[in-house]
């Protein structure tokens, strides 16, 4: 997927540019609501794929660094009284000190005991908020305006937070694509496909996939701060075992290891449980089919799967049962 | 195509004359906030059935004018809550909103609430500053708070089965900690003592380990369960072999899980500001209509939204169903007054919290099926019990670490 | 000393259902290697078809077998139609579980409506044994007793039998299993049927003590999750044990440790996982 980055690139500049001409094309705000909890999931969801797609690192506990920066940045700006940019400032830089503790925990295993310590600190975590009441308001939660207003913009309006959240979207498909391709990240993939040889040839196996991880920690912070803007309520729900499997799920569903696949598979999520839930009843049931469906027919994830389709459409005058190869091989490069 | 022309006219004509006497042609949009998916889908279920039967006594007609529900699933997910009220205000043109089943579910709305201006009542949600420490002027609760009847349960307990010594032990979240802090404040009031408190978690797999813990010296038990827990909590309390009494929160055996219980919920008493055993022609029309359409006894959540819907029809009889200028009609719903209906009578008090009466109820079996038979009615107890505004309101909020002040 | 006693014999009932609920999963994820995340979703439907079937009039032992045979025909047509396709990506494996997970849980709260039902139990075992001043149910004595035969005999059926050898030759080296001759496609659907008869029928068992309710599943998953990975992987004993340890832990944490009671289960395990990655009995890394 790498080798196809001018593709990707142009790719990038389209959906931008539709991203940007949303508000445009839809004028009800409730739409655009929808549209900005997409872009929030889908940040969630690309810095969990730097784990699970780059790194091969199976994590169940990602919604600790969504909800733990929502907590600290309503905690801070509505009961310990620090400032818009110092509460979110402490938030990220918090949740990233934390996500350095948990990697170093979490990287004492690999695999699937990778997945349980993450999940093991999630429902600590969970626990912690649930039980703290003093602190979290337990199971009711933390609220209150804290919508910020920089450089005098008031971002209580729908479109002018959608925009503002699309600023970070589109920092981080820069700088998790900057990050991927960049030295570390190149090595963090090959540490996910031949960590004996990548330890073998002195690389520091365990360095990279914590630097990876914190990284990942980073960005989950980042959503867990718009998480907080948008809905300006946070309560366990955020730090919930379900919320971590629903972003693992966008990751798989949408395409582990692409860059654009997390953006599909959260859209895909956030549209069936908000928007298709108003008129299928069983659209729990529905979401269900439909990973089971993906991962029949597209096991790759709809991303590459789509890409695989329009391969196997551009070469069938050839041959159309060996089209499907190429594209299979294309995740591990 | 002149047939057409003249229906058309008649149609034009009907119209403009029905266009004065208040928007009678075009419906009444009623936003409706329940939970089809996930843990509390029960809940959800019964304030579905509720909502529709009090549409149905009403013909789907309230001060004349047609009322249209729209239902949006929550799935009980504080984010998802947000989004459908958003689904249901700005997509669909909801003007009055009725849920949501979960306390957080409301508190994760309230700020919309206040900045959309929309009138909302609440058919279950319990938490005590909805309308005590942080009133929301577009709010109104058809429920009780969460120790609303549990103030009448502390003092009960004490004067009248004189227990001295009692072992709370409840669900370990807010709606838990606030129903035992208010019991515990009345009960030690008058008295009685509670000398040891237990919290399990909400979604403890057993109760073997709380249930040993009790303290044998204690006159009775205060089980403070909500959802299903109560029947769990109920059935190891026996075949642990307890014998000590209980005393139960009105969700403990609420009628919505009585219907599944056994003999061990036999003797269990609570309170409640309802019970389907009430004995007033309201309630007893209320009960047979709903034991026809679903065959169960209405509890907590099915009289709850019934009743957040006869709150509806009563504030729109008041404004003659023009819901367009909201203050008034928020007027109207604050100044909700029934002399008769499932509760007895109803009022409301500035804070948009109903005053009600308060039932002691027994668990006892008749014609082979379980009921909370009315032993005792606290008529018309307010939200602060007897303490006033005031003073109720000057100490923080119930919690778990609530102790009575000296 | 009564307390030590009593939660002694709490966590060690505990424990008893904990493993009734974690040996299919152990199994299953021990040969095959599949996490099976619809194995919470199993348990709570073999519940959900146990109260349906003694509502039908059968008695509490029929509905075990039933609840059983049920979930078992359920993981045969889902090995057989998905999971089969699936070995080795264990990506793939998480989204379809997690995905069957789903379907169940909602098609439970579709077919029984979400009402929270009570499980009954055989009259003979009801109510409580006494002994001096402790009291304690009978039926948790019973599932201890169950829990053990269930041990005794799952060690039978891999120390002793034919099958048993295949499964423990492939638990070791699958590659090398296969080498010698070892059928997997018929091993497999064996193994994913029992771990799933297992769940089904302990869903039955256990649900005069849980009661049944949408959410069961993913409260038991969790726990499933956590006996698996402390007793250590494709060690029958290390589930059995480490579902004791995990019963004990939460019988005294809780009683002990009141603050702690919502994460008591996780703090030992992520201490265990870090301290020792292999988990408390396996051999190998997980």
């Amino acid at each position: 997927m790498i080798r196809a980055s001018r593709q990707q690139a142009v790719l990038a500049l389209v959906a931008i540019a539709a991203l940007l001409a949303m508000p445009w094309l839809v004028t009800s705000d409730y739409y655009i609501n929808i549209a900005t909890q997409i872009v929030i999931a889908a940040i969630l969801a690309m810095s969990l794929n730097v784990l699970v797609g780059f790194g091969g690192m199976i994590s169940l506990g990602h919604a600790s660094y969504l909800g733990v920066a929502a907590y600290l940045t309503i905690y801070l700006s509505t009961h310990a009284g620090v400032g818009a940019l110092g509460s979110a400032l402490i938030a990220i830089g918090a949740t990233t000190l934390l996500a350095m503790l948990f990697g170093y925990l979490a990287l004492r295993a690999s695999g699937l005991g990778f997945l349980m310590i993450t999940l093991a600190l999630g429902q600590i975590l969970w626990g912690i908020a649930y039980r703290w009441a003093s602190l979290t308001g337990g199971d009711n939660g933390l609220g209150g305006p804290i919508r910020p207003r920089p450089f005098g913009i008031d971002l209580m309006n729908p479109t002018a937070f959608f925009y503002f959240t699309l600023i970070f979207l589109v920092l981080a498909v820069w700088l998790i694509s900057r990050f991927v391709q960049s030295g570390l990240g190149q090595s963090l993939q090959g540490a996910r496909d031949q960590p004996r040889r990548m330890r073998a040839l002195g690389y520091n196996v365990w360095l990279i996939q914590w630097l990876s991880f914190v990284f990942a920690g980073f960005w989950g912070a980042i959503a867990g701060m718009l998480y907080a803007y948008y809905h300006q309520f946070v309560s366990p729900q955020a730090l919930h075992l379900t919320t971590s499997a629903e972003t693992l799920l966008m990751v798989v569903a949408g395409g582990t290891g692409t860059l654009f696949g997390p953006v599909v598979g959260a859209a895909l999520v956030v549209i069936l449980k908000n928007v298709v839930s108003a008129y299928i009843t069983r659209w729990l049931m529905l979401l269900g089919v439909v990973f089971v469906a993906i991962v029949l027919f597209m096991p790759e994830g709809i991303v590459p799967g789509l890409r695989r389709l329009r391969e196997t459409m551009k070469m069938r005058p050839a041959s159309s049962a060996e089209a499907s190869l190429p594209a299979a091989e294309e995740r591990t490069t | 195509m002149r047939r057409i022309g003249a229906l058309f006219s008649t149609t034009f004509l009907i119209g403009w004359a029905l266009a004065g006497a208040a928007e009678a042609a075009e419906p009444l949009k009623v936003g409706f906030m329940t939970v089809r998916s996930g843990a509390l889908a029960a809940g959800g279920r019964q304030m579905e059935e509720g909502l529709q039967l009090c549409i149905d006594a009403h013909k789907g007609e309230m001060a004349g004018r047609k009322i249209q529900i729209i239902t949006a699933d929550t799935a009980g997910q504080p984010a998802v809550t947000k989004t459908k009220a958003q689904e249901l205000v700005e997509r669909d043109g909801a003007q009055v909103l009725i849920g949501p089943l979960a306390a957080f579910e409301a508190l994760a709305i309230d700020d919309y609430i206040r900045q959309t201006k929309t009138p909302i009542i609440s058919p279950s949600a319990a938490a005590e500053d909805l309308t005590q420490r942080k009133p929301n002027p577009w709010f109104v609760r058809a429920v009780g708070t969460s120790a609303q009847a549990h103030h009448a349960l502390g003092e009960y307990a004490a004067k009248e089965l004189k227990y001295k010594r009692i072992v709370i032990i409840a669900d370990d979240f807010a709606f838990g900690h606030e129903l035992s802090a208010g019991f515990q404040r009345t009960f030690e009031q008058n008295g009685g003592k509670v000398i040891q408190k237990l919290w399990s978690p909400l979604n403890a797999a057993e109760y073997g380990t709380y249930i040993t813990q009790i303290d044998p010296t204690a006159d009775a038990v205060f089980a403070g369960f909500a959802g299903g827990n109560g029947i769990k909590f109920l059935g190891e309390y026996k075949n642990y072999g307890m014998q000590k009494p209980v005393l139960g929160a009105m969700t403990t055996v609420d009628e919505g899980i009585l219907k599944r219980m056994g003999d061990e919920a036999l003797g269990v008493i609570s309170a409640g500001w309802y019970s389907a055993a009430i004995d007033t022609p309201a309630n007893k029309k209320f009960v047979a209509a709903v034991q026809k359409a679903y065959s169960a006894d209405p509890g907590y959540y099915t009289v709850g939204a019934y009743m957040a819907c006869e709150f509806l029809n009563n504030a729109l009889e008041q404004v003659k169903g023009d819901i367009s200028d909201k203050a008034a009609f928020m007027k109207a719903l604050r100044s909700v007054n029934m002399p008769e209906s499932p509760y007895g009578q109803v009022k409301l008090d500035q804070y948009g919290q109903p005053i009600l009466d308060i039932t002691i109820r027994k668990v006892e079996k008749k014609d082979g099926k379980l009921q909370n038979t009315v032993i005792k009615t606290y008529p018309a107890v307010s939200q602060f019990w007897t303490y006033g505004p005031d003073e109720f309101l000057k100490s923080p909020v119930y919690s778990r670490d609530w102790t009575p002040a000296k | 000393m009564n307390f030590w006693v009593i939660q002694g014999l709490n966590g060690l009932a505990f424990g008893s259902l904990l493993f009734i609920l974690a040996s299919g999963f152990s199994l299953i994820f021990g040969l095959m290697r599949i996490v099976n995340l619809s194995h919470g979703a199993y348990f709570m439907l073999g519940a959900y078809v146990g109260i349906s079937a003694m509502a039908a009039g059968a008695s509490f032992w029929t509905a075990i077998l039933i609840g059983g045979v049920a979930i078992a025909v359920l993981g045969a047509v889902i090995e057989r139609l998905i999971l089969r396709r699936l070995t080795g990506q264990p990506l793939a494996q998480v989204l379809v579980t997690l995905g069957i997970a789903f379907i169940i849980a909602d098609a439970c709260v579709w077919i029984w409506t979400g009402d929270p039902r009570p499980v009954p139990m055989p009259r003979e075992l009801a109510g409580a044994f006494r002994i001096h001043q402790l009291a304690f149910p009978i039926y948790r004595l019973f599932v201890i007793g169950v829990a053990f035969t269930l041990a005794a005999a799952l060690w039978f059926l891999l120390e002793r039998t034919r099958l048993g050898a295949m499964i423990r030759a492939g638990v070791d080296d699958l590659n090398m299993a296969r080498a010698m001759g070892i059928r997997t496609s018929v091993l497999f659907p064996v193994v994913f049927c029992l771990g799933s008869a297992l769940a089904g029928a302990g869903g039955v068992l256990a649900g005069p003590i849980l009661s049944v309710y949408p959410g069961l599943d993913t409260d038991m998953l969790p726990l499933a999750l956590v006996v698996v990975i402390l007793g250590g992987v494709g060690s029958l004993l290390g589930a059995f044990i480490g579902s004791l340890i995990i019963g004990f832990i939460y019988s005294y944490g809780q009683a002990l440790f009141p603050d702690l009671a919502y994460m008591i289960l996780f703090l030992p395990m992520v201490l265990v996982l870090t301290l020792r990655p292999t988990g408390l009995f396996g051999r190998q890394a997980i």
